[in-house]
């Protein structure tokens, strides 16, 4: 079973003033099959622990480690990382001129897979999962995400994550900008993922919404750069009531 | 990605965010009583050199162009040497091939030089090609014109002509090392069909000016590719213009300019004759540092072009930092009577950001870089309609790719 372990994490990004610490000791252990929800204040860190999973350059680790099954994921280039298991469904996903939402796909299916899908499946298998995020086909031909809404995008996202069948899914905000039916379309198309139980889940809020439609088995508050508390999904309905004010100020205290 | 898109009909520009930097994209559509296009050269057209002034820079059809890289050929201190280029035409049955003087009556009929280069070429040229196509004579094979440079000084004249209802496929190929100054005229008889691809892969320090002229016939069809790879300075100038009613012209163009490289397409479709169409689609990547890419394109509707329809775009795509694309489509139209006009102009760059987005989807680095420039090259390539040509842009494309990674 797929295990990816986070000790300790440390991350820093360049500031006008030299690095600036915004990860400061983050542990988390995520199995397959499970869903931990990260939920915090704006400017807790959530999304740079995200993005530091996937290896974004602007994220400089300083300590700690993260592996995947013993493997150092930290030691492995972006691509690596994704072959490897790890799929980040982005907050902001970025428009690539020239190449086809069809090409792409298939080109990182590839990727993933270590060999081409096959033709005939592989367009049904597209063309279903398609149907199912109530996508046109027309958007196949578009260039990925130029000129997508909002709901497009994030669609397109979990899109990926159906195709791609990863180990860890991490979803950044993936309910930010949704309106109900998108955000209802979208919570389906992930909890079609984990139902196979290959998936362990960590989302990425800031809302406790997308919770009523994607049940996490964990919780966790994140604050000044770490998880200050774990519990289960009754510690969302605590937040949902009583907001991250208790938090901030011990996140603070801590940092 | 950075836009400019304008339709007279619209009368509108919009900006769809910034453009990278080091790139500038302006576009005009005038409605005018008098052409600008002409006017603001700073000489009349003219076969004689001397008409024109040795120029500065700062000069409209100039202001783009490094002219200290021009190796003399803008200000006469360039002198043709014996082993300039070398010139093989291959050509299949039908068609006369012949080595002429100065004094050659079919020269110079398609169009007049308009900037100080190009009359220097048509001044300095001592032995032209002309190519004949029959009339009515349809080639299933190409007219391939093998332009070798020596490294040498060389100014260059050649003459396509086609007959009525001729058809034929013109493949100009430029290679090695030149200072070659040059004017080539496609002459098109009534329903004929040319298609010339002019491929520039240069070696690294060659330099090439040329002026494109083609005059199209009644209902014929004139397709012009551009192609430029190689060299330190390329500027290509294609000009069309209508002998009479129902011509058709499509100019497409791709240029893939490397660190240091200058490659300057200009382009002008004079729509003198009424129910006359032109089309141009120029795309071009760049990469590395000082890489420069320039693209013009004037399209005239002159008040006598009723039922005109164009269109034009161009597109740049930059790959690295440090390199520059300099863009400025230019529409003038002088009558309202017109089936449609526009133009479109956008650079974009291929940054970090969308480096990440598919490297985190599995796809290698290289790979990721191809999978734009192909995608984004794609749509034109297909639009050639001459399957070897393709592969073999296809295949270019991927070396120069290769090379940067």
């Amino acid at each position: 079973m797929a295990t990816l372990e986070i000790r300790n994490l440390h991350v820093s990004v360049e500031a006008e003033n030299g690095p600036r610490e915004i990860l400061k000791g983050v542990d988390l252990t995520i199995k397959q099959g499970e869903t931990h929800a990260v939920m915090g204040p704006n400017g807790s860190g959530k999304s740079t622990l995200a993005y530091s999973l996937a290896g974004h350059p602007k994220y400089t680790v300083t300590g700690g480690t993260v592996t995947l099954d013993g493997e150092d994921v930290l030691e492995m280039s972006v691509d690596e990382r994704a072959r490897a298991g790890v799929f980040l469904a982005m907050q902001y996903p970025v428009e690539v001129p020239g190449v086809s939402v069809s090409n792409f796909l298939r080109t990182s299916a590839t990727a993933i897979r270590g060999e081409a899908p096959k033709l005939r499946t592989w367009v049904k298998e597209v063309k279903s999962a398609m149907e199912q995020l109530q996508m046109d086909p027309a958007f196949a031909e578009r260039n990925v995400n130029e000129g997508f809404s909002g709901g497009e995008k994030k669609r397109h996202e979990i899109l990926q994550l159906e195709l791609l069948k990863p180990k860890i899914a991490i979803l950044d905000e993936t309910d930010s900008g949704l309106d109900v039916d998108a955000l209802r379309q979208v919570s389906e198309g992930v909890n079609r993922v984990r139902e196979t139980g290959e998936v362990g889940t960590l989302l990425i809020t800031h809302y406790t919404r997308i919770l009523r439609y994607i049940k996490p088995d964990f919780v966790h508050v994140f604050s000044g750069g770490r998880i200050v508390e774990s519990g289960g999904a009754e510690l969302a309905d605590k937040l949902e009531n009583e907001g991250y004010e208790a938090y901030s100020t011990k996140g603070g205290a801590s940092a | 990605m950075a836009e400019a898109q304008n339709s007279p009909t619209l009368g509108s520009a919009r900006a769809g965010g910034p453009p990278p930097a080091g790139s500038t994209t302006a576009g005009s559509i005038a409605v005018a009583a008098e052409s600008t296009v002409a006017t603001r050269m700073s000489a009349p057209p003219s076969f004689d050199v001397a008409d024109f002034p040795v120029p500065h820079g700062r000069e409209e059809e100039w202001r783009f162009t490094p002219l200290a890289r021009l190796r003399g050929l803008h200000d006469g201190t360039a002198v043709a040497s014996g082993e300039g280029v070398k010139v093989e035409i291959e050509a299949p049955e039908g068609v006369t091939v012949e080595t002429v003087g100065r004094e050659d009556e079919r020269l110079g009929k398609a169009g007049t030089p308009v900037d100080r280069v190009a009359a220097q070429a048509y001044s300095s040229f001592e032995k032209a090609s002309v190519v004949t196509v029959a009339k009515e004579a349809v080639l299933t094979e190409p007219i391939r014109i093998t332009v070798h440079g020596e490294g040498g000084v060389a100014f260059g004249h050649q003459v396509i002509e086609l007959g009525a209802f001729a058809e034929a496929v013109v493949v100009l190929d430029h290679s090695g090392d030149a200072v070659l100054a040059a004017n080539v005229d496609y002459v098109l008889g009534d329903g004929a069909k040319l298609t010339v691809v002019s491929v520039q892969d240069w070696d690294e320090k060659a330099v090439h000016v040329a002026q494109h002229n083609a005059l199209v016939g009644r209902d014929a069809s004139f397709k012009s590719v551009i192609v430029t790879f190689g060299g330190d300075v390329v500027r290509i100038h294609p000009r069309v213009a209508y002998a009479a009613p129902g011509g058709e012209a499509e100019l497409f163009g791709l240029y893939f300019t490397d660190a240091g490289q200058h490659q300057e397409h200009r382009l002008l479709v004079d729509h003198n004759t009424p129910h006359c169409k032109s089309n141009v689609a120029y795309k071009g990547a760049l990469q590395g540092q000082d890489a420069h890419a320039v693209w013009i394109g004037d399209v005239l509707i002159q008040a006598a072009a009723e039922g005109t329809d164009t269109y034009e775009l161009n597109r740049n795509l930059v790959l690295t930092d440090g390199a520059r694309v300099d863009s400025v489509p230019n529409l003038e139209i002088e009558t309202g009577e017109i089936a449609g006009a526009g133009h479109a102009s956008a650079t974009g760059r291929f940054d970090d950001e969308q480096l990440f987005y598919l490297m985190s989807r599995g796809i290698p680095q290289a790979e990721a870089r191809r999978l734009v420039v192909r995608g984004f090259f794609a749509e034109l390539v297909q639009q050639i309609g001459l399957p070897d040509v393709e592969e073999r842009l296809i295949a270019k494309i991927e070396a120069e790719l290769e090379a940067s990674v």
